[in-house]
């Protein structure tokens, strides 16, 4: 068991992100450039079946940890397993989907294990041998190559940026159980509740994105609810605008992004603003709705297949970058463009 | 009392157009200033000393004269100021520069937290507050919405996984990574700015810090413009929404993207 090339499979409570699906398949791509097998390690409580799934996407073998102590990400217990694998073993790769707990944790094993991580790779090439990663820097404003001279290499592989191989479901191979190294009363981080997000499609993951700018909350002809202040009023308008964003996108089965003025004046969380301090998108289809295209927003969403731009100014610089461009007000032209989507997807 | 230390780091604006020029790195004038994540970290931890008593030292990597986010984070209200610097130390990978970080920690003494920001735009790597806490042998807390200091001395923080946030406790001391929902950073005080524009920023080489170069196993060969992004816009008219709505339409289907 244990081949050279090893992909460490993300998940959320037992649900796989589909990112490490993608790497399982970029995974089989370096065992046969550079020889060698794929090991999916798996690490949580009940999961696994996702062994067997990373074995269906094109994984040799599978290491699995099951316990009670890895039912949640912890940097700790996971980290501490890992690399005690790591060092027994020797891959010569372990590759990561790049994710908020894979960056804590591959940047912990590049401690414990005095290599390098090579983050948020959007191509790979072996050339004489070695490992050549792309990457983008400075949100996407330029590319830098880099290599990492160490072993195991780590790598974080953006989500998206690879193919996400076919499932086959005759493949079977060896699922070898290890224990967790730490007992939970080495473990000084202790899980105390969850939140959940809210639901819909995540902004990485998404193939269609519908975002709302400034934009959203700019129509007077609405007439918000008596007694509200002003600031109140335009959090108003901007509902109505991003709940037509919202339909688009759920025809579309998309996600809703936004901008940072949209999100720092209070109209939608957060969670949801694109660019270079929110998320990097890189979707099939990009619609901007009242988004001006700033070049920290331009930043997030570049590099979107197909980019559409509704706003009322025909200066406005996101047009540059769009493959269609509409000059009106989103208000008017949002609800036939749903309407007409619905008609064509059938839905 | 709390002793806290945030680290900050110089980059360029976030408005620069950044290209490859001969192979280096250029933002034609664009100012320097605090990395942006940066401000929600001294923030933070000017809110917790505020809160439960303490000090702030800020700390920053760099070149010398690297000096423009500490400078920023004495303005915000920091209490003091170190710049981390040494001519071997020009060209770091991350598990290095963590290494020099810790030992700066270190070299501060007793510290309780150490802030951080999620990620450095410039870089984009977010890897530099788990590698510190792990050379440390700390808890990191990264990505955390939400800082609480709990009466038996440790910290609570609700960690901002995309899917959902998870609430964990941990001991001090520890390192904490945290996101812009902590609170909008305040603005420098003009005594703050009087104070940072007059404060003499002490530098930490390898001697002071007691510490040989670490190894450096991430190298950048090279860096490149992205391809141009080839598109000839087309822009969709007609005399009715309805019109432009179902040509709109139409041409996103013959796209193939839906
Ligand atoms: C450190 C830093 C980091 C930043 N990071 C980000 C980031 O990650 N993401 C980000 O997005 N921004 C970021 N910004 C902010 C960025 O510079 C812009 O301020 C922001 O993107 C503007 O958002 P906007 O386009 O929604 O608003 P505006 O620039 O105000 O544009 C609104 C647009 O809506 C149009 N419009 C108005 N009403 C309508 C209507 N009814 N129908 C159609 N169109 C309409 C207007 O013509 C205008 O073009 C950052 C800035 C800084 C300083
Ligand atoms: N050179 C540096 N000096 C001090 N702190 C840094 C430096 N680089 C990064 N940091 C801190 O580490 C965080 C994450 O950076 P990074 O891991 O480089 O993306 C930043 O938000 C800063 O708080």
């Amino acid at each position: 068991m244990a081949k050279n090339i090893w992909v460490y499979i993300d998940h959320f409570k037992g649900q796989a992100v589909p990112a490490s699906w993608e790497a399982v398949g970029v995974a089989r791509t370096l065992a046969a450039e550079l020889g060698g097998g794929v090991t999916a390690v798996v690490f949580g409580d009940g999961v696994e079946s996702l062994a067997r799934q990373a074995i269906q996407f094109g994984a040799d073998d599978a290491v699995l940890a099951e316990d009670a102590s890895l039912a949640d990400y912890r940097a700790e217990p996971y980290a501490a397993l890992l690399t005690s694998l790591a060092q027994e073993h020797s891959p010569q790769v372990v590759l990561f989907p790049t994710t908020a707990r894979c960056r804590d944790l591959a940047a912990v094993a590049a401690v414990d294990l005095n290599t390098g991580v090579l983050v948020d790779v959007t191509a790979l090439e072996v050339a004489g041998g070695k490992i050549v990663a792309t990457r983008p820097i400075y949100a996407g404003k330029l590319l830098a190559k880099v290599t990492c001279a160490a072993e195991p290499v780590l790598i974080t592989l953006r989500g998206r940026a690879f193919p996400k191989p076919e499932a086959d479901e005759a493949r079977s191979g060896d699922i070898v159980r290890v224990e967790p190294v730490l007992g939970e009363d080495e473990i000084a981080v202790k899980v105390t509740g969850y939140s959940e997000g809210e639901g819909g499609v995540s902004l990485t993951d998404a193939a269609v994105i519908v975002s709302g700018g400034r934009g959203v909350s700019n129509n007077p002809n609405l007439q918000p609810p008596d007694g509200l202040s002003e600031e109140e009023q335009e959090i108003w308008r901007a509902q109505q605008g991003f709940k037509l964003v919202g339909e688009l996108a759920a025809i579309l089965g998309g996600a809703v992004g936004a901008s940072r003025a949209a999100v720092d004046a209070g109209y939608i969380p957060y969670a949801h603003q694109v660019g270079q301090t929110g998320k990097v998108v890189s979707p099939d289809l990009y619609i901007a709705c009242g988004i001006s295209g700033a070049i920290q927003h331009l930043a997030g969403m570049r590099t979107s297949k197909v980019i559409v731009a509704i706003n009322k100014d025909p200066e406005a610089p996101i047009f540059k970058l769009a493959r269609f461009g509409v000059v009106g007000d989103l208000f008017d032209i949002l609800p036939p463009l749903t309407e007409a989507l619905k008609e064509r997807l059938g839905k | 009392m709390l002793k806290i230390v945030v680290c900050v780091k110089q980059v360029p604006d976030t408005a620069a157009q950044v290209v490859v020029e001969n192979g280096q790195v250029s933002w034609g004038d664009a100012p320097l200033v605090i990395n942006p994540w940066d401000e929600f970290a001294v923030e933070a931890a000017l809110q917790m000393a505020q809160e439960h008593g303490g000090t702030v030292t800020a700390l920053s990597l760099g070149k010398e004269g690297e000096t423009e986010a500490l400078k920023h984070a004495l303005a915000m209200g920091c209490k003091e100021a170190v710049l981390v610097s040494d001519p071997a130390l020009a060209s770091l990978d991350n598990v290095a520069a963590a290494r020099v970080l810790a030992a700066a920690i270190q070299n501060i003494g007793d510290v309780d937290v150490v802030f951080f920001g999620r990620q450095a735009v410039d870089s984009d790597t977010g890897m530099l507050p788990a590698q510190v806490a792990r050379v440390l042998g700390w808890p990191a807390l990264t990505q955390s919405a939400s800082v609480t200091v709990l009466d038996d001395g440790g910290v609570q923080v609700e960690r901002d996984l995309g899917e959902g946030r998870q609430q964990v406790t941990a001991p001090l001391p520890a390192v904490i990574s945290v996101t812009k929902d902590i609170g909008e950073p305040r603005y420098p005080s003009f005594m703050g700015i009087r104070k940072a524009a007059r404060a003499q920023i002490p530098v930490w080489g390898l001697a002071e810090l007691g510490l040989e170069a670490p190894a450096v196993v991430v190298s950048w060969p090279e860096l490149m413009n992205p391809p141009k992004r080839e598109v000839t816009t087309e822009m969709i008219e007609g005399d009715s929404p309805q019109e432009i709505a179902e040509k709109l339409a139409d041409k996103l289907l013959a796209e193939k993207v839906l």
